[in-house]
């Protein structure tokens, strides 16, 4: 072990002093923003029918999941996201796939996906409840309209962008337009792959809980529109506070398995 | 010595919507077992087509290119090995699973056969590096890398194109050198295209020199040195420069 020199020692403390005041300073603002909302709502500066209050939020939170209504709300919306995502991808990786094999069917169908990706996707769901009922299929075939014709716009470039040399490698070592996918293609295409992921997995939820203010009876987005058509704007704001969490674990659980796979990239 | 590769009356052009550009007119060479052969000649005068119609990745228009009397077939079979101006070993790859990597797509991937390439490895210093990334090994041992990448799939004929172009001059010296030698002693046929004279001199023992474009073979300046040099000591012995002052001229020649 080598000595640490004062210096460093120093540069080392001013570090961690330094990230120490930015996590408190975090949680100052959090702290502060709801002992306002709660104390602007105790002395009636606010009306906590309409602006609920973080007691009140919590509250409604602990019933419901006293009677686990709110775990199986919770449940139906993250697993209308996850079968939407895991299915987004899947059809976006071998849409993708065909499309780079034949060129003749990519050239033949480009403008037609970039229209339908510049559409606005929510402007389909009234049109989905019409055509597929009002159901989980309809929910999450909403959840992947949203996202899965950017993904295969954005898969399909990462996999034209692939180096032609490396291709040409591919082939001068004897192998075909296959190996070419599997050994070249996929493998480079991996990272770009992960931040589709990461992009997806919000889009999906998006998809999800517009699909549940129209098509649903159960779930959170179900909860948001029900919630403010009877005034119960606990369940509102609640479910509000729940997405957010979702959002930033779904999101997490991406990263750490990006992290995971791109080691050597 | 025995003919490996006879290119005869070879032409190739390009076709785009402005209009035909000829790259190659009428290509006449042998390459017999054991050669050497440089080519040399300017830039954009269809070096890199002629390696891309000798590994069979393209098609010649004229004439016809015969390996071992044979028609050369489709997208390289294995028998010819090419090795490009990058490296281009896969970083989501061990550099093991890189020199493999032919043999993989091969299906010839056997017990024996990779005995074979961890011997290559061992012999030319990167066994202890087989579980290394790309990332981690220098410029001259990943080229080295990639040529036991292509010399797993034991090719009868080996095509180098500027594969040390991308190096820096010392470390250029050193690896072309090193890969030299390592031809020498694999008795491997090469033919080495690259726009360094002195290069295409110290390793090969023909040099053949292309026009502009489009392309046609100049001279072929067979090249011997009096005893067994490696290109390092060619560099700097006597005939060396008389060699470089003939191609020089050769190449600046307007006829």
């Amino acid at each position: 072990m080598t000595e640490i020199s004062l210096a460093q020692q120093n540069f080392l403390s001013a570090q961690k002093r330094h990230k120490r005041t930015v996590t408190v300073s975090r949680l100052c603002v959090f702290i502060f923003f709801l002992g306002l909302w709660e104390i602007s709502t105790r002395v009636g500066l606010i009306d906590s029918f309409i602006f609920s209050s973080p007691s009140k939020i919590f509250l409604c939170a602990y019933g419901m999941a006293l009677d686990h209504t709110l775990f199986m709300n919770i449940g139906i919306t993250l697993f209308e996201t996850l079968v939407s995502f895991f299915l987004v991808i899947l059809c976006a990786l071998i849409v993708t796939i065909i499309l780079w094999f034949n060129k003749h069917v990519s050239e033949t169908l480009e403008p037609y996906l970039v229209v339908l990706n510049s559409l606005p996707k929510s402007a389909l769901a009234p049109l989905l409840i019409v055509w597929l009922g009002a159901n989980y299929n309809t929910i999450i075939i909403t959840g992947m309209s949203v996202a899965i014709f950017g993904s295969i716009l954005s898969l399909y470039s990462s996999f034209q962008s692939v180096d032609a040399e490396e291709v040409k490698l591919i082939y001068t070592l004897g192998g075909s337009k296959l190996h070419v996918l599997t050994k070249v293609v996929l493998p480079s295409s991996l990272p770009s792959l992960f931040s589709l992921m990461k992009v997806n997995i919000g889009l999906c939820l998006v998809g999800v809980i517009i699909g549940e203010f129209i098509a649903a009876r159960a779930g959170l987005g179900y909860l948001i529109i029900y919630g403010s058509q009877v005034f119960k704007l606990d369940w509102v704001i609640m479910s509000i506070v729940i997405l957010c969490i979702i959002a930033v674990i779904l999101y997490q659980a991406i990263v750490a398995m990006e992290k995971l796979c791109l080691k050597h990239y | 010595m025995e003919k490996l590769m006879e290119i005869s009356h070879v032409g190739y052009s390009y076709h785009t919507l402005e209009g035909e550009t000829p790259a190659l007119v009428n290509i006449n060479f042998t390459v017999h077992k054991g050669d050497f052969l440089s080519i040399v000649g300017p830039s954009g005068c269809g070096k890199s087509t002629l390696l891309s119609l000798l590994t069979g990745l393209i098609e010649p228009e004229h004439g016809s290119i015969l390996l071992y009397g044979q028609k050369l077939f489709q997208k390289g079979s294995g028998t010819i090995g090419y090795m490009l101006q990058h490296d281009h070993l896969f970083e989501w790859r061990t550099i093991e699973k890189n020199v493999l990597l032919g043999l993989e797509i091969q299906n010839r991937l056997t017990p024996e056969s990779r005995e074979k390439v961890m011997d290559m490895l061992q012999r030319y210093g990167l066994y202890k590096f087989k579980d290394a990334r790309p990332s981690q090994l220098s410029g001259g041992m990943r080229q080295r890398a990639a040529l036991i990448r292509t010399l797993a799939l034991e090719p009868e004929l080996l095509l180098l194109d500027e594969p040390f172009s991308a190096l820096d001059y010392q470390t250029r010296l050193t690896v072309g050198d090193d890969i030299g030698s390592i031809i020498k002693k694999e008795q491997k046929t090469a033919i080495l295209v690259t726009h360094d004279l002195s290069e295409a001199v110290s390793l090969g023992n023909q040099v053949l020199i292309l026009s502009k474009r489009p392309g046609t073979i100049k001279n072929i300046v067979p090249i011997t040195f009096p005893e067994q040099l490696t290109p390092l000591e060619r560099r700097n012995s006597p005939e060396f420069k008389d060699y470089f002052n003939i191609i020089w001229k050769e190449l600046n020649s307007d006829d």
